[in-house]
């Protein structure tokens, strides 16, 4: 008999191509590691709460109380839950139809997606509307969502940055579509050139692409870069000429370590640049409750937000939404609460401002303490991380170490951090999981691990580093060639 | 899983630099190429007019996700959902004082209550903060205090806001596969376990790991949850369908099966897969174990994929029949890993927990290679993982209280409350069913829902084609507009041409199934009365 139909030969080949090196081969690298008993920094995934972030109380409270009703009975609930935290469950319980064991409208929860629209009004100055907000499991499904109605076939570009977060690359590759890189530029802090988009979009549609769609990931993931409102501005004009729909991926909106560049969202640039790109530019930006400063990942929590988008495809993106049935609601919960969270004069809001105030300011700091670590290193290069979680440090290597990298088989960054993995305990993601130009070596690192632990990593690291230097900076090696 | 090539897409990358850099290289250096120092140009690019890529429209999307459809939150909800508003904005507006949806499996939505004792331990888990306090005490049960700290041990640092493992945490599945053994006397590896936000996204996996072309095709049941034929749609391949004989109590004949195999080859379609919902969506029915070997025997001789839909395991109503998983079945015939690739679905929003709000569910996968495996894990890893608290109450599911536990009571009334209702409800729709002119309905064994049949004269069926309507939708329709009833139509599940039928779920709440009863009973005289040859 041949070959059975889940033998390796006989998988979707589009399947086969997808490549997602955050949980890729450094990580499970460290997993064994960790099972043999090595204490693994894991660094390789933007997950705060698995380095010690704490949960802020408020919305634990919040849910709690929705997963467990009765308690909104019991006469004892006030010394354990805050008055606020009990109205606000109930609150949101009312705006569900059964509780959070109900499947919700596939969108989400009408009452929960209207605070969203009201969150985008404030922020945005601008009013937005709920029936074009859908909730997802996570922003990645929505990112998903949307690709897979964009993408038709491979004759289907896809302008994704380079480097990019892998989740664009692999879902182009799963839905058997062309991504279409464009190039941000390091020595200019990982600027983009409107130029180089063109050129990127000539080049494409001469080998018969048809470019659909352009990603932008602000602030970016790994570079950490904010785009400026001329930036932006810039961006949309282009979308516009060339007819593409813009993906906003902004779920790093809250992560912002500079004042030059705040956060300023693709959808209010479009709407101040008034018609017709207003009317007209089709818009889809992301959200999450995983990043920011509630770090809530394990939650599964996201919406995106149409802008431009005919109400027939509105239609069938919520005929794919109705497959699933809906997003999970504790997960909806948080959104709600997050856009909406505790205001001035409400019980919980000193706390909630201590903490979150506490987790944005440490961030910033650690944002800084790891580029100067990774800059004092001699044959590192390393642009400040202006926004978002990670570290992307270019690493200088010697001829040689390239050498005995190819000869092991690995890609030299791989080989570098596995290394340093190796050495150090500290699990990183290699450059070329996220792209980068050819010959120029980078790894990915969060500013996640405990302030207290910052030094001692940079230490550990710089220590390595010069080490493997040493070991590979052989300038015999240069007169065999 | 160390063999990972990071290879392709940075040759991708690198080839379309390259390509880049050679034709653009004088452009490369000469030109001032930094926002804060170029002005902007405000034209569109190139000189030579490309086809202007459309934007998105409904013409221009992926026609697979236009092809697929999911009738159970289609048009008749929408339908229902307009006129739910008429009836807020405008009390007294219809002929019914409120909307009642029986179109779909969602239990809480109409007032089951959640198990207080998984409740109480995801509570826990979601603001671990209070387990040190005292008040705690008086407020939880202790056991679920216990399995609380027993499950946060479970996750590192404690922290249920983290990503996990991408298949889901370990701990987890290692109850998951205890619950599994006990529940088949046959072991289950931690490892076969896959966590996901309900079973959907499991079967979504399974759709996209197996269909290559539309020439690759998946036998399901007709009828059959339209899960099945969106997903099969979306990912591009071919339903092959094999019909469930309503005549004896939608009996799943082997006979049936090997046909439409034949054809679909014949037709030059590789069959990969056969979906077997058991117990069965619409239509109830709970296999036989000798049917079971039946099928594990066909899948084997065939190399198929057996991919086995147990979501409603819990949910049997006969004393007659019992649930027993492919996986017990196939070991108890002496099949190994190496004789059936099997794949198992399970989720929490189902059997008497009816959790659907949380999205948890797993899948369980035996008889596959590890570079199978691998990719498997790979996809499972780009969405990350699935939400914590889910993948929790997935565990409580397959290990709730036992004998001798503070809670094992209070649980057990609960469950059995909820099972021995939903029979009851079972018994009373189908009957009820039965008694209107032109009606047949099987009973329901299991699952959910009730599938009757209805006979629709041609005077109706006229009248419906000359709306454009397909028959059994102008029925549903026209009851919903009469009673607030909803339910979905046949056509949505697919049925034998020329047979009508419609899926009401048997969730109402018992006390209002009397007047459920009545309004339909009601209605349908007053439809055949109108209708009748």
């Amino acid at each position: 008999m041949g070959p059975k139909a889940l033998d390796y030969e006989s998988l979707n080949e589009n399947v086969k191509k997808v490549q997602y090196a955050v949980r890729g081969e450094l990580y499970l690298r460290a997993s064994e590691l960790q099972k043999e008993g090595k204490k693994i920094i894991f660094t390789n995934v933007g997950n705060p709460h698995a380095l010690g972030q704490k949960p802020l109380s408020f919305p634990r409270q919040v849910v709690a109380l929705c997963q467990a009703p009765f308690l909104l009975d019991d006469p004892n609930v006030g010394m354990l839950f805050p008055v606020d935290a009990i109205a606000r469950a109930k609150h949101y319980l009312t705006l569900t139809t059964g509780g959070l064991g109900a499947y919700s409208d596939s969108r989400g929860i009408p009452g929960i997606r209207k605070e969203v629209a009201e969150f985008i009004g404030r922020r945005d100055g601008y009013p937005s509307d709920p029936e074009l907000i859908f909730l997802t499991d996570g922003a990645s499904k929505g990112v998903m969502q949307i690709l897979n109605c964009i993408i038709r076939g491979e004759g289907d570009g896809v302008l994704v940055p380079v480097p990019q977060y892998p989740l664009y690359s692999a879902t182009i590759s799963l839905f058997g579509g062309s991504l279409v890189p464009y190039y941000l530029e390091e020595s200019a802090n990982w600027g983009l050139d409107v130029n180089d988009l063109r050129q990127a979009v000539v080049q494409a549609r001469s080998n018969g692409i048809t470019v659909r769609a352009m990603v932008i990931i602000n602030p970016g993931n790994p570079t950490g870069q904010c785009l400026s409102e001329a930036n932006l501005r810039e961006i949309l004009r282009f979308c516009f000429h060339e007819n593409l729909v813009l993906l906003g991926d902004e779920v790093y909106q809250q992560n912002i370590y500079q004042d030059e560049r705040p956060f300023i969202s693709a959808r209010k640039v479009l709407m101040e640049m008034g018609p017709p790109l207003s009317n007209e530019v089709q818009l889809v930006s992301f959200h999450t409750v995983s990043k920011g400063y509630w770090g809530e990942c394990g939650q599964r929590g996201g919406y995106f937000e149409m802008t431009n988008i005919p109400p027939k495809t509105v239609d069938e993106i919520y005929k794919i939404a109705s497959i699933s049935l809906s997003p999970n609601v504790p997960a909806q919960i948080f959104m709600g609460l997050m856009v909406n969270p505790p205001k001035p004069g409400d019980i919980s809001y000193d706390q909630f401002v201590r903490e979150s105030k506490g987790i944005l300011e440490s961030l910033r700091k650690r944002a800084r303490i790891m580029t100067d670590g990774f800059n004092s290193c001699r044959n590192v290069v390393c642009n400040f991380t202006e926004g978002a979680m990670y570290s992307f440090p270019q690493i200088r290597l010697p001829p040689k170490a390239i050498e005995v990298a190819k000869k092991a088989g690995k890609v030299p960054d791989v080989f570098y951090c596995l290394k340093l993995l190796e050495a150090t305990g500290i699990s990183t993601v290699p450059g070329s999981g996220f792209g980068q130009k050819e010959g120029v070596f980078h790894l990915r690192t969060t500013i996640l691990p405990a302030e207290e632990d910052m030094p001692a990593i940079m230490d550990s690291f710089k220590k390595f580093n010069d080490e493997f230097m040493e070991q590979y900076e052989d300038y015999r090696s240069y007169s065999r060639m | 899983m160390r063999r990972l090539v990071i290879g392709r897409t940075r040759d991708l990358l690198n080839r379309s630099h390259q390509n880049y850099r050679h034709s653009q290289h004088s452009l490369f250096l000469s030109s001032s190429r930094f926002l804060s120092s170029a002005p902007v140009i405000d034209s569109p690019s190139s000189s030579s007019s490309p086809p202007m890529s459309p934007p998105v429209t409904l013409n221009s999307i992926n026609p697979k996700v236009v092809k697929c459809e999911y009738a159970v939150r289609g048009e008749i909800v929408t339908l229902a959902q307009k006129l739910q508003e008429e009836i807020q904005a405008k009390p007294g507006s219809q002929p019914f004082e409120e909307i009642l949806y029986c179109n779909i499996g969602n239990p809480q939505s109409l007032g089951q209550q959640p198990i207080t004792f998984f409740r109480e331990v995801l509570a826990l888990c979601d603001h671990p903060a209070i387990l040190d306090k005292s008040e705690t005490q008086g407020l939880f049960s202790a056991d679920a205090i216990e399995r609380a700290w027993q499950i946060l041990d479970q996750i590192p640092g404690r922290a249920t806001g983290a990503y996990s493992h991408s298949q889901g945490i370990k701990g987890l599945r290692d109850t998951i596969a205890a619950g599994i053994e006990a529940r088949d006397g046959f072991p289950s590896n931690p490892d076969d376990i896959f966590l996901t936000d309900g079973a959907s996204p499991a079967v979504h996996m399974m759709m996209q790991l197996l269909i290559r072309s539309e020439k690759d095709g998946i036998l399901c049941p007709i009828p059959q949850y339209p899960l099945y034929s969106a997903s099969i749609a979306l990912h591009g391949g071919t339903l092959v369908p094999y019909y469930l004989d309503e005549a004896t109590g939608w009996g799943l004949e082997i006979s049936e099966l090997k046909k439409q195999l034949g054809t679909a080859r014949s037709k030059g379609i590789a069959v990969r897969a056969l979906v077997v919902i058991n117990p069965g969506n619409p239509t109830g029915q709970v296999l036989a174990e000798e049917n079971q070997r039946e099928i594990v025997e066909f899948c084997k001789d065939e190399g198929l994929v057996l991919l086995a839909d147990e979501v409603y395991q819990e949910n049997v109503y006969v004393p007659e029949k019992k649930f027993h998983s492919f996986k017990k079945v196939s070991r108890s015939m002496g099949y190994g890993e190496k004789d059936i690739h099997l794949v198992s679905f399970q989720s929490v929003s189902k059997g008497y927990y009816g959790e659907c709000g949380k999205r948890g569910g797993y899948m369980e996968v035996t008889g596959f290679g590890a570079d199978v495996r691998e990719q498997m894990y790979k996809v499972a890893s780009v969405n990350l993982c699935s939400n914590i608290s889910g993948q929790i109450l997935a565990s409580l599911v397959m290990s709730p209280p036992k004998v001798g536990d503070e809670s094992y009571e209070s649980y057990c009334a609960e469950r059995d409350g909820i099972l021995l209702s939903l029979s009851r409800r079972a018994k009373m729709l189908e009957d009820a069913f039965n008694n209107l002119e032109g009606v047949t309905c099987n009973k329901a064994e299991g699952a959910m829902y009730l599938f009757p049949r209805i006979h629709l004269p041609e005077k109706a069926i006229r009248a419906a084609e000359e709306v454009k309507t397909a028959p059994d939708a102008f029925y549903c329709r026209r009851l919903l507009n009469a009673t607030g009833i909803v339910v979905v139509p046949g056509s949505g599940f697919g049925q034998v041409p020329g047979t009508w039928h419609f899926r009401c779920t048997i969730l109402p709440q018992e006390d209002k199934i009397p007047a459920v009863i009545d309004r339909l009973t009601d209605f349908h005289k007053s439809f055949m009365d109108e209708y009748r040859d």
